[in-house]
């Protein structure tokens, strides 16, 4: 089915609900969908387990929602910065739980979900204070940590360009989480800069294709 | 093998991060990590042909983006923007730590708190009370090229030697490392043997005197 064409990011978001686990695009702020993430904020959703590589900057995106107490959870790589100052207040508070995964095993985790995987064996943590309490097992001689997929109900992402059948391009280093969080996800919710009539992009350089995809809304450019 | 060498002075950072250009093959794809390791990408020549890979994203990353070319969407993994050489690539995570899982990546360049006779590797965490920790790509970079070569001071501001016998730092990679450069001397580690390539600053005996490991001269 073709995906939903929301007319704002508030009717995109509209559907998440209290205690969701949501996927968030995004490395540092390239591709992350920050007119998504502001409509959650005022959707009022709460109890939400967050999954993205960072935990905020600064005083915009998924930082407000953290400063909001809106995330009880953050499973990411990377949550310490410069300017992760909400992040570290909740942290330190007690008020956010942190499931710390290194940024290989998120990918591929989330990549597991969208792909129907149980689970699979990485060398990466192996013999790290991050893989304690994890099955492992020794394979050609090598030390593997079992590692679980990361399912969510939400995924929101940020591309380029859309076609209304859901097929995407992305732009540059934005790319980073989109393609396997669209895949991880029940429901898929894409901001883009614009959506055009099908056959507008060349199927050669789709890289999300639209099956992935149940939502679209059009923000404009947000690069300029 | 290359033989034993010393220098009256200790390295410089410039210097160092030139002695690992020069190190790494032609036709190369690396990584190199945040701080000291980025230096080396100034010091590679055209004619070496290396590709430098960022793990959130990319193959063919140029120089850092200056004025018009500064542009969000095109960063390296120290958030920093960047520019794209011609024959650039981008793709998604899973991809880019594939690329690195799975032995396809060279030569992976690190810094670290700490290294073992043995090649273990300690950079992400303090272990300090209260401190947030904060992995990243670390633990994949560290097992996943080829090659992971280490950037160090040789010795922590009290004295004590970085290149230990077994870690205190929490672990980030067992027996990865293969090679460690510092200001004092650069090391070989291979078989749980440490070969002393070249000092420093420093001579052989008194590395010898002042490092908890055992070192043999190349």
């Amino acid at each position: 089915m073709a995906p939903r064409i929301a007319a704002t990011a508030a009717e995109a978001v509209a559907n998440i609900h209290d205690g969701a686990t949501v996927m968030i695009g995004g490395f540092g702020n390239a591709g992350q969908p920050m007119e998504l993430i502001d409509a959650l904020l005022d959707c009022g959703a709460s109890n939400l387990t967050v999954v993205n590589n960072n935990a905020g900057q600064a005083d915009a995106g998924l930082a407000l929602l953290i400063k909001e107490r809106r995330v009880s959870k953050v499973i990411c790589s990377f949550p310490r910065q410069s300017d992760s100052w909400h992040f570290d207040e909740a942290y330190r508070a007690g008020e956010l739980e942190l499931e710390l995964v290194p940024q290989g095993n998120l990918a591929e985790r989330i990549r597991a979900a969208g792909a129907g995987i149980g689970g699979f064996f990485t060398p990466t943590g192996y013999g790290t204070m991050l893989a304690e309490g994890k099955e492992t097992r020794m394979i050609d001689g090598r030390g593997y940590v079992l590692e679980t997929p990361i399912h969510a109900e939400f995924a929101l992402i940020k591309a380029l360009r859309a076609d209304t059948l859901g097929n995407l391009v992305y732009r540059k280093t934005a790319r980073n989480f989109g393609p396997i969080m669209a895949t991880a996800a029940k429901q898929s919710i894409v901001q883009v800069d614009e959506i055009v009539a099908p056959g507008s992009l060349d199927p050669e350089n789709v890289i999300t294709p639209g099956i992935f995809i149940d939502t679209l809304v059009t923000i404009g450019d947000t690069n300029s | 093998m290359s033989t034993f060498t010393t220098t009256d002075a200790a390295l410089t950072r410039d210097e160092m991060a030139k002695i690992v250009a020069v190190d790494i093959p032609a036709g190369a794809f690396v990584n190199l990590g945040i701080g000291q390791p980025t230096n080396v990408s100034n010091f590679l020549t055209s004619e070496q042909g290396v590709t430098l890979h960022t793990e959130n994203g990319m193959l063919g990353m140029g120089p850092v983006a200056t004025g018009d070319e500064i542009d969000g969407d095109l960063i390296n993994a120290g958030k920093i923007p960047v520019t794209e050489l011609p024959g650039a690539s981008y793709f998604h995570q899973a991809d880019s730590f594939a690329m690195m899982r799975g032995g396809h990546l060279d030569v992976c360049v690190l810094g670290a708190f700490q290294v073992s006779g043995g090649g273990d590797l300690a950079n992400w965490h303090t272990g300090a009370p209260g401190a947030i920790p904060a992995v990243g790509g670390a633990m994949d970079l560290a097992i996943g090229a080829k090659s992971t070569w280490v950037m160090m001071g040789l010795f922590t501001k009290a004295g004590e030697s970085k290149l230990v016998e077994t870690l205190s730092y929490p672990v980030t990679g067992l027996g990865c490392v293969s090679r460690i450069y510092t200001e004092s001397a650069i090391f070989d580690l291979a078989d749980n043997k440490v070969t002393v390539r070249s000092t420093h600053g420093i001579s052989f005996d008194e590395l010898v005197a002042r490092l908890p490991v055992d070192l043999h001269k190349a």
